[in-house]
């Protein structure tokens, strides 16, 4: 099965600055992946590549076995809802999904208006007047009666508050468990991702930083804390991801494969949160105090 | 696509139409009244000198009425629709779907961003060709007797209305379509190329104006080659002489043309050929204007003018018209590799 993204030694320059620079990675098919990373890591770059939005300056990008944005065939494949969940202001909800069959030869109408029906939406409403939330719901059903492969979605609940924020991923979720699809979504707020995403790639200026099923990343990562002094006196084949001091106390994010013990330490299961911060703030270069004052929570 | 298109331009497509609906009402009103007075003035199908008269009268007459207005008023909307058309049509097609990110939504469809351009161009186009073509045909039918009497009065040096005169041509037959179609286009490629709309819609009626102003001006003239004719100058015929401190001395007849012609240059020459310049004598100086006259004839001088027949009118439409439709389809050309090159995202 191909990958459902892959991309190597991608980069995109705009004027001189390098949007996207070197980027090497590969999103399983069949997954629903999250990609995470701060403002201005090239998530969004990488996206819009990936649906041929952009073109790269270098390297390649093959999204589904073909090129993106390559032609009718591709295009069927993919859907993408853009950031900020674009739609046609002067056009109704039932515009939008009569645009949507015209130009898509596998749509269907049914997924289409059961969806408006759910979400007890009037199809004659024009999209200018739905809340932010809606116009997020109208941009996802299109995308999904499209009937792709792989669904990108690009920070779509970012402008949405807490509420339709949960509920837009929670039709993500339904929508994911009812048809075989592929799924990349990319957002900053881990809490999105750890909702509906079970494969997790952390992006941190170009470049991955760590990519993996969440299961396992949550069971391979250990948060540890113990007296500052033995810091030093670790295992060998533990891996310190982070490491922060407060007083003569250190705590530690550690990955080590097998079981993680150590007399006067306490071992605490990792949050995902913590995960991506963790990888984060080593990305940054700093061993950043108060990062981790997370995990006492 | 064919329906996304309709959809988006409904509004605009009613628009266009009520307000050519609106000036049928005023032109049909208006010039049904203009057409009984080129009947009762006795000039359908008048040949001949004694039409001359009665013809002058006639545009006399319409000059004096409200169909004076309405004659400018047609030429102005002629020539004002391509240009709104590449301004409101054109410019935003492009730009409003970047300003509202909907391109993101559009062409992530399972339609190329390349055949989506094509159906807008297609459908938009065509709707500004028959927009344009339409108030070309009202307005024409309207002024169709002032440009017949026009005709019919032209033994009298009085009047003229040259059908090719740079101000009326372009507001005639079919060049209007082809305006229409290149200003569209142009409107569509610089918003392609800015990407906002409010300074694509600028530089496309500053872009249009421009090229409207030189065609007229400095190209239209050289599509075909002028006549010349060169005839001895008839001193009688002289209406502009000047005499400048530098001793150099400008004359200039009237041109022996029909009125209805575009007259482009109009020079007195030397027997030899040359321009004539001078220098003049005393009997033009302070002499009477026989005395300087009879100088004049004693110099076997030359009159050349260049001009265009009116018979050439149709040749004239059928060039610029495909001049300018080619222009639009090239600009075609560029905006649908703008798009497809990926410089818009």
């Amino acid at each position: 099965m191909a990958a459902a993204l892959e991309a190597d030694g991608l980069g995109k320059q705009y004027g001189r600055k390098w949007a996207l620079a070197d980027c090497t990675l590969t999103v399983p098919a069949g997954r629903v992946t999250g990609l995470v990373g701060p403002n201005g890591a090239g998530k969004t770059t990488l996206l819009n590549l990936a649906t041929g939005m952009l073109a790269p300056t270098t390297g390649s990008i093959r999204v589904l076995g073909g090129v993106p944005g390559s032609g009718p065939a591709q295009l069927r494949k993919v859907g993408f809802v853009a950031q900020d969940t674009p739609t046609y202001a002067a056009l109704s909800i039932a515009d939008h999904l009569h645009f949507g069959a015209a130009a898509n030869p596998g749509w269907d109408a049914g997924i289409a208006s059961a969806r408006i029906r759910a979400l007890r939406l009037d199809p004659a409403q024009k999209a200018a007047k739905l809340s932010g939330g809606q116009r997020a719901q109208l941009a996802l059903t299109m995308a999904i009666a499209k009937q792709p492969e792989l669904l990108i979605l690009d920070e779509p609940v970012a402008s949405l508050d807490p509420l339709a924020r949960r509920e837009f991923l929670q039709a993500l979720a339904e929508t994911v468990a009812e048809q075989e699809l592929s799924v990349v979504l990319s957002s900053h707020l881990v809490a999105d991702i750890e909702r509906v995403c079970d494969y997790l790639i952390v992006l941190v200026a170009s470049r991955v930083r760590i990519a993996g099923e969440v299961t396992e990343l949550l069971a391979s990562h250990h948060l540890l804390t113990g007296p500052r002094s033995e810091e030093d006196s670790l295992p060998g084949d533990w891996e310190i991801i982070q490491a922060s001091h407060v007083g003569r106390q250190t705590s530690l994010l550690v990955r080590a494969a097998g079981p993680v013990k150590k007399p006067g330490w306490a071992v605490d299961k990792v949050s995902l949160e913590d995960l991506v911060l963790g990888y984060m703030s080593q990305a940054a270069g700093g061993t950043t105090a108060g990062l981790l004052t997370g995990a006492a929570r | 696509m064919i329906w996304l298109t309709w959809r988006q331009f409904r509004a605009q497509a009613i628009t266009a139409a009520a307000a050519l609906a609106v000036l049928a009402i005023v032109l049909l009103v208006t010039g049904i009244g203009l057409a009984h007075a080129y009947n009762d003035a006795g000039l359908p199908g008048c040949h001949g000198g004694g039409c001359a008269g009665a013809a002058s009268l006639f545009i006399d007459e319409a000059k004096a009425n409200i169909y004076h207005l309405v004659f400018y008023a047609g030429v102005f909307l002629v020539y004002a629709a391509p240009a709104l058309i590449g301004v409101f049509w054109g410019a935003p097609l492009i730009t409003r779907e970047i300003e509202a990110g909907t391109f993101r939504l559009a062409w992530n469809q399972s339609v190329t961003r390349r055949r989506w351009l094509a159906v807008k161009l297609g459908l938009i186009g065509l709707a500004a060709i028959a927009t344009s073509g339409l108030l070309s045909l009202m307005v024409g039918w309207w002024s169709s007797p002032i440009y017949a009497a026009a005709q019919q009065a032209a033994g009298s040096n009085s009047l003229s209305i040259s059908r090719l005169d740079p101000p009326m041509f372009g507001a005639q037959g079919i060049v209007p379509m082809g305006y229409a179609a290149f200003a569209f286009a142009l409107g569509v490629t610089l918003g392609a190329l800015i990407r906002r709309t409010v300074p694509a819609m600028a530089a496309t009626l500053a872009v249009f104006a421009g090229v409207q102003l030189a065609w007229a001006d400095v190209i239209r003239q050289h599509l075909i080659a002028p006549v010349r004719s060169l005839t001895p100058l008839n001193v009688s015929a002289i209406n502009e002489l000047s005499i400048t401190s530098n001793q150099t001395m400008t004359v200039v007849a009237a041109a022996k043309v029909k009125s209805t012609a575009w007259v482009l240059s109009n020079q007195t020459l030397t027997s030899a050929g040359k321009p004539f310049t001078g220098p003049p004598t005393n009997a033009c100086i302070s002499g009477t204007t026989q005395q300087c006259n009879a100088w004049l004839a004693s110099k076997h001088l030359q009159q050349l003018v260049s001009y265009q027949p009116a018979s050439r009118f149709w040749e004239f439409q059928w060039y610029e018209t495909a001049i300018f439709l080619a222009v639009g389809l090239a600009l075609a050309a560029l905006c649908s590799w703008l798009i497809r090159s990926k410089r818009i995202a």
